[in-house]
């Protein structure tokens, strides 16, 4: 039972990581709250099941087609939506919100619901953890989860397009001078935020089905995690994601599983009460600059 | 030779822009039009309206609300994309007074009202200390869970919600109390954003820093129209409450974050006005096009979209600007 | 601690990061007087006017206010003590007309206090300061959008938001900066009223020879730390002074 609690526990974590990851990369880079970003997610679902079933192409193709386009919608959402009404920030966050519902309900309009919307799982086999079972799928996810993870901490410390994400987070003014053209970086940091979202879909979706009101879950449960965690904070948000998912595990154990969602509920009410800006969030001081 | 522009303020604008020194009844009908046949024409609307489309109006009028509502908030620089749980708070306290103790609805509506507005503030209390997106992102999700949670602990009935609640009467009362209402609300806040208590609010919006300087604790003023704003949405709530005789978990659902939000961007912010209008624009519209289903969210959304990128404006202060300016083309010397 | 102290900086430190901004700076002032804190760009100088007036917590040292303890309390209730500034990069109440801009700052709970709770009429009050400040009674810059007026109007609006609060004690972050040669000269005879009035005043400026006519003493920063402090010929002696700020002035 405990051991079936801490992997299961282990394994929800990673889950609500690699579901806010790519929200909190966005904004970390360039500040762009990407509320379309659960929208984004369910999308790169929808995208890839079309290509295995629709299209008929093998899983190597139809899946990084999927994170591909959900990429590039989101670069265009960026493109021709954002880049507008950049700098607003009621604009802008009106703007990706709007964008999320429009692609969530038209799916829903065009009838995408039901049992038969399933990815498949990467492998499909189940083995023992000591004596609890775990399909490999689980697996897959801790594994992703660790992967992308990693190389974020990697392609934002040793690759230039790397570096440029991280000086226009720091400040955008100097990077500017420095050459670094802040809408395109802007740009790639959504596209970059979007594609994480697609490759969390990609292994967290064949656990279920795609519905489309997982897209509305996968933002509450995003913007959950980055607000406990703290805003733009990696660290913050494996600490969050690790804090709330144990958490729900263990309501689902020794209480009920519909109670999950009380779980996040009362954890975010917890931390605006205590600590507001986040566990691991440096809430901007009103300080004036230079 | 080229051709431009020109704007000239209507006098009576120039001469005083808070009270109007009045002169003649020409300046008097020229003010008083713009809002005097506003107010009428609901009213008539509401007259000579099938009982269906009487009940349109009065959950237009409560949309307006939710969007002035959503108003007064950005004024003091607080977006919120959760109008629903302003709603769903007064919704709920309405429900229950009425269902447990059997409270009047001349009752419940008050002080769910007065509720709402107290519980909203304390909930979101710890957010106004946060600049940016925060307090976006915590209107957004706790609707979406408080919904959740209601389904998963059955409280307040659970996912049944509660029926049966007694209502204000028959559509045409409930027609004139929402009408009233939606417009004592609109001119007294209108009135209040004119003050110099308002302007305090707005200055919050432009630049907290300076409100601060000046030796003013801008959270309790932020605090201050947070309530006003939420007892606006959950009297709302609590009306549509007793409208609908039904309480139930829909009253956290997204139409209600929504639809004010995208009325306020075809109205355009800043003005009170401009999101009523918007609503009277939408609501109705989306009766228009029940028959599309589903796909009434997808326009809403394109519509919200569109307005926020393309038209900033707002139809308000076009129409606004058209009345209180003559325009004309001048010619200009390249 | 003399009877005429009215603001004390003790060992103020500040560190951003690991920039140390701010590093152990401690000055002392008197009621009435002026003084003057140069130094180059990024020297801390707008760090200590935020770490004064409550808009930064020090990461250590003190600050006393007229024998009170005010380090780190909150920005308002600073402002409601007595001690108003100005901000280097002004920004203005946009949505409003320049005179309703300082409605705003009429409305605190300071002036209520200082007028007994009875309320004159804030736009005449408004637009009483703003004529003391240069601005033309009766000109349309009055009644402006906040937003649409000109450089040299916002700094004095920045000016005259700060006398607003009738302080005690005006710390003046860069006022001259980016002002005419004409403007400056304009600008004087106002501040110049203030200590006449009884006010005291910390001027942080870059526009050397306006502050050495005003300022009776002058403290210079250098990488966060006060690396001189005395009467205003005094400190331009100093060759550490000449070292670091003329040094950097060549620069610019
Ligand atoms: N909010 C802040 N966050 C990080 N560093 C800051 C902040 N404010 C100021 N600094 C740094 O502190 C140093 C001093 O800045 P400042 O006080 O503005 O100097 P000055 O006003 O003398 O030009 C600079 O190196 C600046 O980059
Ligand atoms: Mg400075």
């Amino acid at each position: 039972m405990l051991q079936g609690t801490l992997i299961y526990g282990f394994i929800n974590s990673v889950v609500l990581m690699l579901v806010a990851l790519g929200f909190s990369v966005t904004f970390g880079i360039s500040g762009v709250a990407n509320f379309a970003y659960g929208a984004l997610y369910v999308m790169a679902g929808y995208l890839s099941w079309l290509g295995l079933h629709s299209l008929g192409l093998p899983y190597w193709l139809a899946a990084p087609g999927a994170v591909a386009i959900t990429a590039g919608v989101a670069a265009m959402i960026y493109w021709f939506i954002l880049l507008r009404v950049r700098g607003l920030v009621v604009s802008e966050v009106i703007a990706t919100f709007g964008m999320g519902l429009a692609i969530l309900e038209l799916f829903r309009y065009l009838g995408f619901i039901g049992f038969e919307y399933t990815l498949p799982p990467l492998i499909d086999a189940s083995v023992m953890i000591g004596d609890t079972y775990v399909d490999a799928q689980r697996l897959c996810i801790v594994g992703a989860g660790i992967l992308l993870a990693a190389f974020l901490w990697f392609f934002t410390h040793y690759t230039k397009t790397g570096l440029a994400f991280r000086g226009i987070a720091q400040d955008e003014r100097t990077a500017l001078t420095l050459g670094i053209n802040a809408d395109k970086v802007a740009a790639w940091s959504v596209a970059f935020g979007a594609g994480y979202a697609a490759l969390a879909a990609l292994v967290i979706l064949p656990l279920g089905t795609i519905a489309v009101n997982e897209g509305y879950n996968v933002l509450v449960n995003a913007l959950a995690v980055c607000i406990v965690g703290g805003l733009g904070s990696t660290v913050g948000i494996i600490v969050a994601s690790f804090l709330i998912g144990f958490a729900q595990i263990l309501t689902a154990t020794y209480l009920e599983t519909s109670w999950m969602m009380l779980v996040s509920l009362v954890a975010i009410l917890a931390i605006l009460v205590i600590k507001p800006s986040g566990l691991f969030g440096h809430q901007k001081q009103l300080e004036e600059r230079i | 030779m080229a051709q431009r522009k020109e704007r000239i303020d209507r006098g009576i604008k120039v001469r005083s822009d808070d009270v109007f020194a009045l002169t003649s009844w020409r300046e008097m009908a020229y003010l008083a039009f713009p809002r005097v046949v506003p107010v009428v024409l609901l009213f008539l609307l509401g007259a000579v309206a099938s009982i269906y489309w009487e009940r349109v109006l009065v959950t237009t009028c409560m949309f307006a609300l939710l969007a002035i509502s959503w108003d007064i908030l950005a004024s003091a620089g607080m977006v919120s994309l959760g109008q629903a749980l302003f709603f769903g708070v007064g919704a709920y306290i309405a429900g229950t007074l009425n269902h447990y103790f059997g409270i009047s609805p001349w009752l419940t509506i008050p002080i769910a009202t007065l509720g709402g507005g107290v519980v909203c503030t304390l909930v979101l209390l710890p957010v106004l200390r946060l600049r940016g997106i925060y307090f976006a992102m915590v209107t957004m999700i706790l609707p979406l869970m408080i919904e959740r949670v209601i389904e998963a602990t059955k409280i307040f009935g659970g996912t049944e919600g509660i029926s049966g609640l007694n209502t204000l009467g028959n559509v045409h009362t409930e027609f004139l109390v929402a009408a009233v209402m939606v417009w004592v609300v609109l001119f007294s806040f209108r009135r209040m954003m004119s003050t110099d208590y308002g302007l305090l609010l707005k200055g919050i919006n432009d630049n907290d820093r300076a409100v601060m300087s000046a030796g003013m604790n801008i959270y309790y003023y932020k605090a201050q129209a947070l309530f006003l704003s939420s007892a606006v949405g959950a009297f709302a709530g609590a009306f549509m409450t007793h409208a609908y005789q039904f309480v139930g978990m829909p009253v956290f659902a997204l139409d209600y974050s929504i639809i004010p939000i995208a009325s306020v961007a075809v109205g355009g912010a800043g003005t009170l006005a401009g999101p009523m209008l918007g609503s009277f624009i939408l609501v109705p519209l989306s009766e228009l096009l029940r028959g599309l289903g589903g796909l009434r969210v997808v326009i809403y959304a394109v519509i919200l979209v569109v307005c926020t990128v393309g038209l900033p404006e707002g139809i308000f202060h076009y129409l606004s600007r058209k009345y209180n300016q003559f325009e004309r083309w001048v010619k200009v010397e390249r | 601690m003399s009877e005429k102290t009215i603001l004390q900086a003790q060992d103020l430190s500040k560190n951003f990061g690991g920039v140390k901004a701010v590093d152990g700076v401690s000055f002392s002032l008197r009621r009435n007087e002026v003084l003057g804190v140069i130094g180059p760009n990024g020297s801390g100088k707008t760090t200590l006017a935020n770490l004064i007036t409550g808009f930064v917590k020090p990461s250590r040292g003190k600050v006393i206010f007229d024998g009170k303890n005010i380090t780190g309390m909150a920005p308002y209730k600073v402002a409601d003590l007595g001690i108003a500034r100005s901000f280097q990069m002004v920004k203005p109440f946009y949505q409003l007309p320049a005179f309703k801009n300082l409605n705003v700052a009429l409305l605190s709970p300071r002036l209520r206090r200082l007028s007994g709770g009875r309320f004159g009429d804030r736009d005449a009050m408004a637009k009483d300061l703003l004529e003391e400040v240069g601005f033309e009674r009766d000109s349309w810059v009055i009644t402006h959008q906040a937003a649409s007026l000109p450089h040299g109007y916002l700094k004095r609006l920045e000016l005259a938001k700060c006398m607003a609060l009738q302080p005690e004690i005006i710390v003046l972050d860069e006022l001259f900066s980016g002002l005419s040669l004409a403007e400056v000269a304009s600008m004087v005879p106002v501040i110049e009223k203030l200590v006449a009035q009884g006010k005291t005043l910390v001027m942080i400026e870059h526009r050397l020879k306006e502050l050495f006519r005003i300022a009776d003493r002058v403290i210079v920063l250098n990488f966060g730390q006060k690396i001189a402090e005395g009467v205003p010929a005094e400190v331009m002696e100093d060759p550490q002074v000449r070292g670091a700020y003329l040094g950097s002035e060549a620069e610019e």
